[in-house]
Formats: C-alpha cells, structure tokens, sequence
C-alpha cells in the first residue's frame, strides 16, 4: 500500500481568522477530576492546564488511565467529580455533541473514518455542520458542492487529493489517519484531543503527521496520547506523566524525562 | 482487488443503475394490471413500500427495529377507523393512519434510539408487543374480529375506488410518492449524516452531531411511511385485523428487507414482491409457506449476504451495466 504523499502541509491547515500570535492562554483546564468505575477508581485528582498554541502530551504506562482522561474531558464519560472548563465556560455538564461545537474536537484510538463514504464525503459531513446543511432532508445531495472547495484544501493540505473518490475503508491505514485529522480541522476546532495519532504507522508516515500537528499547532491547543517518546521529545512543549490515574508529574519534556520517578515508571532506567 | 459491496461503488454509476431500474419497473408496474391480478399487486406494492420506509432506517441509519408491524397495523387501524367510523374521505383516512404513525414513532423511537444494537432492537419489540396488546383490548379494533367493510370511497370525491383499476393507479401513485420521498431523504444533506452515524457512531457526535436526534428523525420518518403503507392496505383489503400488528409481520419486513437488499433503494421492493408471491403461491398448497419462506432466508443469510440487488451491483453484469471494468 502506498504511503502518503510527501506534500508539506500548507496554509488550509489554519484556521481563517488565525493571528499566529503565541500567547500561553489556558483554553481547556480541569480541576480534581475523578472517575470511578463501580469501586475501581480510573482517575483521580488530575489536574490539567492546555494552553493555546501549545502541544501538550499526556503520557504513562498502559492502563494509566489516558483514554479515560480524554473520555471525560470530550465528554463521552461523565466525570464522578471535579470541574473542567473550556475557553472559560464549564463544561463539566455538558453533553459530548454539544462540547465538540464548542470546538474541542477528539480524535479516537482506532482510526475513525466514515469507512463506506469517500474521501471527499468524509470532510464534507464534517464541514456540513456549521454549514447549517445538516437537517436539510428534502435538498438534493448536490447542496453540498458548495462545501468541496474548502474540503479539497483540507484534503489537498494533507495530501490525499489523488484519493478524494476513494471510499476511506480502501486506503491504507496511515492515509485513515491522516483523513481523520482533515475531518477533525474541518470544524476549525480551538483544542484538538489526539488519542494515539501515530500508533500502528510506520516512520514516514509518523514524519508527515508530526509536520501536520506542528502546524495545526500554531494556533490551536493540541493535548496528544502519545508511545512514540521521540515524536512527544520533538513535538511537545508539555509533558504531563499519568500513572495509575494520577499525575506523576508535569513539566517540558526535559524536566520530565530526567525525573528518577518517571524513568522508575515508565521510561525505565536505561533511557538516555 | 478487494470484494467490492454494494456500497462500495461510486454513487455516480450506482445512481445511474437505480435509474434504469426505477424507469424499468414504473412501466412494468403501469403496464401489470393487464396482466396479474390487481388485488395482488396492490398487496406487493403495500409490503414493498413498507419495506423500503423499513430500509431507510436499518440500511441508511443502522437502526434495527422489530417493532416496526405497530406502525404499519396502527397505522391500518386508524386508518379503517377514520373513513369507516368516523366517515372521513379515503386520502383523509390514510392522512389519520400516517398521523397515528408518526406519534407511535415519536413514542417508540424516543425509547429505542437511548440504546443501541439488540438492546434498542428489543425496546422496540417490546413496545411494539404492548401496542398489539393494547389493540386486542381496545373497543374500536374489535378485537379478534378486526374491523371489516371498510369502504374505500371515492378519492377527492369523485374517483371511484370500487374500481380495480381506478384502485390501483391510486395506490401506485401513492407508492411512488413515498419512494420519491425515501429517495430524497436518502439523497440529501441529511441523509449523509444518517449514513455518517451508521458508519461511526462516536465520531459523528465527536464531530459535533446531536446523534440522537438525527435518530428519532430517521426513526419517526420511517415510521410515518410505514404507516402511510399500513393505511393503503387498510383501504386496499377493506379491513384491519391483528395481524398486521403482530410481531411476525416485524420479522416479515426484516425477511423482504434483507433478501432485497440493505441499504438499496430498489432492493426491498424486490423482497417483498418475492415474499407476497411466495406466500399467495403455497398458501394453497399442503406444503407450510412459513417453512420455506425460513429456509429462503437461511440461503439468502449463507449464501448471498448482500440480497438479490445487492448482489446485481456486484455481479460483473451490475459492473458491466455500469460501465466499469471487470476485476
């Protein structure tokens, strides 16, 4: 299978009224959060500030608890207690449709395209919401032509443009990826939740999505579930370590990788 | 090459098929009352719109529901009521009978879209379950007797219904609105979205879609056709009985739906003409239909998964019918 296209990713990646500006504004923060499942406590206590323009890795051993973290921050878990805010609104009570057309975006584990619509239709569900074209059931399917100038630029900055009448089930799993960060850009989200974005490809692709979450970064918050250390040392301006549902700790990568705590727990004593 | 679905070809080509097809069968069905017995394709058409309100929410929405009989016999129940009880005109009648359905899909679905997979399958069968219940108690669907010698009446008050013919045209013409209609749904901006919450259910909400509600408008939507099915049969066999609420007529639908074809505009129609033909066919032989209509349904499961449509787009005659090369 073919890899993806080696385009550099260009300016459809930003956001239209982006400045570019690095400010460290905190546009997703929780407070104490806690999730239990019948006595198992998930997670507990964790606190987590995600800065604009900033990359933020959330990393620790499996079961950790770093899916669950990203289910009650989206929303699609409830938390048992604490607070999370979201460009300074509470969000804690808010349901996980209504959260991500405040524009905290996830994306999943497993890749998560629409596998029998195409390339194209892919982007086009997702820019069709704010579209306002979503409930329209007596329009013809062509009301969406309309959409596929800015599709095409989403799907042309991540170099799937020779794919755009493939249905996404064909393409090889890295290109799945990549379409999946289309579609999540496609509603100009302000934080993007990246759960395991490089896992299962292999290091070319690994190199084309790190360019891509570079520049989505610029004027987005980004909080990422990442294995790969290499691309969390490269990429990421944050570290927070989550072991047995808590913070270990939290710091740049730097501080973090040198903490004998960490090496213990996760990274093991020979690192570096 | 992988194997290629029914859904997997390019919905350019895909709608020009449909097209031949529709083209091809609205003559037929024009030209069919010369040759078959109206009565019986009246029946067709009744099972075979049913059938395609059914598909809009199991092929495009993912929606399983075996509930589906408490619309289509509600809907003939209200219907029957309407114009016999109540003296309404026939259109008015099958009007009352759509209403009727669309608030038992309103109530049905509200419960059934909160789960998902077998769970809201069997919430469905259960409601459905109470609704037969309550029509064999209820005074005006005259229990076990059903009500009977409903008239059809004169469409806009001058079209004599007593005619087969005059019958007939009626309820194609009614069957064809309501295929025009769950064409459109299927083919609009809407429609993508149901497809989206039937292929990835927790990306489309992770995309900011209110899923549930995109759900109960598939569901109430179905409903509301279903019923329009069940109060043209009410007006097309002069009665409403128990049996079109039963939950063998939910499995029925699921039987012509599957052996058509999921998820194709065409394919139900296919199925329910196949099922009413088997059924008319054996009902007067020794031989149990219910028998073999199972065993029909075990082959087609086993052996042709995708339904007698399904399988056409993608036989190399559907791909050659298309003009695309053959793997």
């Amino acid at each position: 299978m073919s890899t993806i296209s080696d385009t550099a990713p260009g300016g459809a990646l930003s956001s239209p009224g982006a400045t570019g500006q690095q400010t460290s504004r905190v546009v997703l923060s929780a407070r104490g959060l806690r999730r239990d499942f019948g006595g198992f406590v998930a997670v507990n206590n964790v606190d987590l500030d995600v800065h604009h323009a900033k990359v933020h890795a959330l990393i620790g051993p499996n079961g950790a608890g770093k899916t669950t973290v990203f289910n009650l921050l989206t929303k699609f878990l409830q938390p048992s207690s604490g607070t999370i805010t979201l460009l300074d609104q509470d969000i804690t009570k808010t349901d996980p449709a209504k959260v991500a057309r405040m524009g905290l975006v996830r994306s999943f584990q497993i890749s998560a395209v629409f596998p029998h619509l195409t390339v194209l239709d892919n982007v086009r569900v997702a820019l069709q919401r704010p579209s306002g074209l979503s409930t329209q059931f007596w329009l013809p399917i062509g009301a969406l032509d309309r959409l596929n100038e800015r599709a095409m630029e989403l799907i042309a900055a991540v170099g799937l443009q020779d794919a755009r009448d493939k249905l996404a089930a064909d393409l090889s799993y890295g290109r799945k990826r990549v379409l999946e960060i289309a579609t999540t850009l496609a509603l100009d989200p302000k934080v993007l939740l990246l759960d395991e974005p490089m896992a299962g490809m292999g290091h070319e692709d690994v190199h084309i999505v790190s360019d891509i979450i570079r520049e989505v970064a610029k004027d987005r918050a980004i909080l990422m579930v990442e294995h790969n250390l290499k691309v969390v040392a490269d990429l990421c301006d944050q570290v927070t370590v989550l072991q047995r549902g808590e913070i270990l700790t939290s710091g740049d990568y730097r501080t973090v990788s040198q903490d004998d705590r960490v090496r213990v727990a996760y990274m093991g004593t020979d690192h570096e | 090459m992988t194997r290629a679905t029914a859904a997997s070809l390019p919905k350019q080509r895909l709608f020009k098929l449909e097209t031949a097809l529709i083209l091809i069968g609205i003559a037929g069905l024009v030209l069919a009352p010369f040759y078959f017995y109206p009565v019986f394709l009246m029946k067709v058409l009744c099972f075979a719109l049913f059938a395609c309100a059914f598909n809009l929410l199991l092929g495009y929405t993912g929606i399983l529901s075996f509930g589906h009989a408490a619309f289509f016999g509600g809907a003939a129940y209200f219907t029957a009521h309407a114009v016999k009880e109540w003296g309404l005109p026939t259109e008015l009648g099958i009007l009352v009978g759509v209403a009727g359905a669309t608030v038992l899909g309103l109530i049905i679905g509200f419960f059934a879209i909160r789960r998902q997979g077998i769970y809201s399958t069997m919430i469905t069968l259960a409601l459905a379950q109470m609704f037969a219940f309550f029509c064999l108690q209820a005074p005006f669907t005259h229990g076990e007797d059903g009500i009977q010698g409903v008239p059809r009446g004169y469409l806009l008050g001058f079209i004599d219904l007593n005619q087969p013919l005059n019958m007939y045209f009626f309820v194609l013409a009614v069957f064809l609105v309501g295929l025009f209609i769950i064409w459109r749904i299927i083919n609009s901006p809407f429609g993508m979205i149901l497809k989206s919450v039937r292929e990835n259910e927790p990306r489309a909400i992770s995309l900011g879609y209110s899923v549930a509600r995109y759900k109960l408008a598939a569901f109430v939507m179905s409903a509301a056709l279903t019923g329009l099915a069940g109060g043209l049969k009410a007006i097309v066999f002069q009665f409403a009985t128990l049996t079109d609420v039963s939950w063998q007529m939910s499995g029925e639908v699921v039987l012509m739906t599957l052996l058509g074809g999921i998820g194709t505009l065409t394919g139900p129609i296919f199925g329910a003409a196949l099922v009413a033909a088997l059924e008319n066919y054996l009902a007067t032989s020794e031989f149990p239909v219910t028998v073999i209509t199972g065993v029909i349904f075990m082959v087609c499961v086993l052996v042709f998964r995708r339904g007698i449509i399904g399988e056409l787009y993608a036989s190399r005659l559907g791909k050659r019918l298309e003009g695309k090369p053959d793997n």
